[in-house]
């Protein structure tokens, strides 16, 4: 018996799913820029134990002072604002504690107003008789450095320029100010 | 003492009166700068965004410190500044978080560029699966077309070859 040879089956050309594709790549570029985003928000405050990013602060004298630049003193960092309540509530604190340690010259106290008017910010400063160096955090670029969540907060950091501390909100007086300063001081 | 009574000095004195108060007038009018309106401070205050709130645009944020934020650009308004120097002026004071409208660079060029190719994605499949269906829809049925031999032949030995099993 002779067989008919089959028939050449010709399989029809598929396209190539360039749509398909493209939204593949799009839909990951969003997760990815999500992803991104939501890895950023979950990082937190800085960390303590580990060195203290980096800052130039313009004083409102127009002083440029970089955190670097005060390696081997304590420097304790407080971000303010006038507007802010809480802030008041130590304000008169920090000053007290800087005019303590201000002979010695070992300790080294910085505000940086965040997101303030200068108008409105020297007024503060002169309320409470604030003299040690003070300076806008311009484009927020510092409070964005250390990932504040907002006013007041202080940053306390070491001779190695460790962050050796973190307070979020308000210190209720000078002597608390001065245990955390202390515990540093060799 | 000889009493004055010459016209002419009085005429002068009055004049250099009038002179003086004209002067002193006219300063005070130089010295006050034009207050711009609420309108004018809102229009530049809705380009812009409360520093410390979420997500609220300058010219309705209730707080003190927005209020104050808005007197800032109406003494620069007063000042003679453009939309585009005070929102300059927001922008290196708190970042660019203030602007209500982000510049088009970085990762915000995604915000740009994202919708309108969405949408024009959309619109390709929609069209596609319309251009895919109004054929099937609207075409009369039509017989097969006549099949070939060979394809006759292939089918007959698969029939056959399926009944076998």
């Amino acid at each position: 018996m002779s067989e008919t040879p089959l028939p050449d089956v010709v399989p029809t050309a598929r396209k190539f799913p360039w749509g398909a594709l493209l939204a593949f790549v799009g839909l990951c570029a969003v997760l990815g820029v999500v992803g991104v985003g939501l890895a950023r928000s979950q990082q937190g405050t800085v960390v303590v134990g580990r060195e203290a990013p980096n800052f130039v602060l313009t004083t409102f004298d127009g002083e440029q002072i970089s955190l670097r630049s005060l390696r081997g003193k304590i420097v304790v960092v407080n971000f303010w604002a006038s507007w802010c309540k809480p802030c008041e509530q130590e304000a008169a604190d920090l000053e007290a504690a800087w005019r303590a340690y201000q002979p010695d010259g070992d300790v080294i106290f910085l505000g940086i107003a965040w997101s303030d008017i200068e108008t409105d910010a020297k007024a503060y400063m002169d309320r409470f008789g604030i003299t040690y160096p003070n300076g806008f955090d311009l484009g927020t670029r510092i409070s964005q450095t250390y990932r504040t969540t907002g006013v007041p907060e202080t940053y306390i950091i070491d001779q190695d320029g460790v962050l050796a501390a973190i307070k979020i909100g308000p210190f209720e007086s000078v002597a608390e100010i001065r245990a955390v300063i202390d515990a540093l001081r060799k | 003492m000889r009493p004055d009574h010459h016209p002419s000095r009085k005429i002068l004195l009055a004049l250099l009166l009038a002179l003086s108060l004209g002067a002193l007038l006219t300063a005070a009018a130089f010295a006050q700068e034009p207050t711009p309106s609420d309108d004018e401070v809102n229009r530049v205050a809705s380009q812009l965004y409360c520093p410390v709130c979420e997500s609220t645009p300058l010219d309705v944020c209730p707080t003190q410190a927005c209020a104050q934020w808005r007197e800032v650009v109406r003494q620069k308004l007063a000042q003679g500044w453009t939309d585009e120097q005070i929102k300059t002026y927001f922008v290196e004071l708190y970042g660019e978080r203030v602007l209500a409208t982000p510049p088009a660079r970085g990762l915000n060029l995604l915000m740009y560029i994202a919708p309108p190719l969405g949408i024009l994605f959309g619109v390709y499949l929609v069209w596609r699966t319309l251009r895919k269906r109004a054929p099937a829809a609207a075409a009369p049925v039509e017989a097969p077309p006549p099949a070939d031999a060979a394809t006759d032949e292939y089918v007959r030995r698969l029939e056959e070859e399926l009944r076998k099993r």
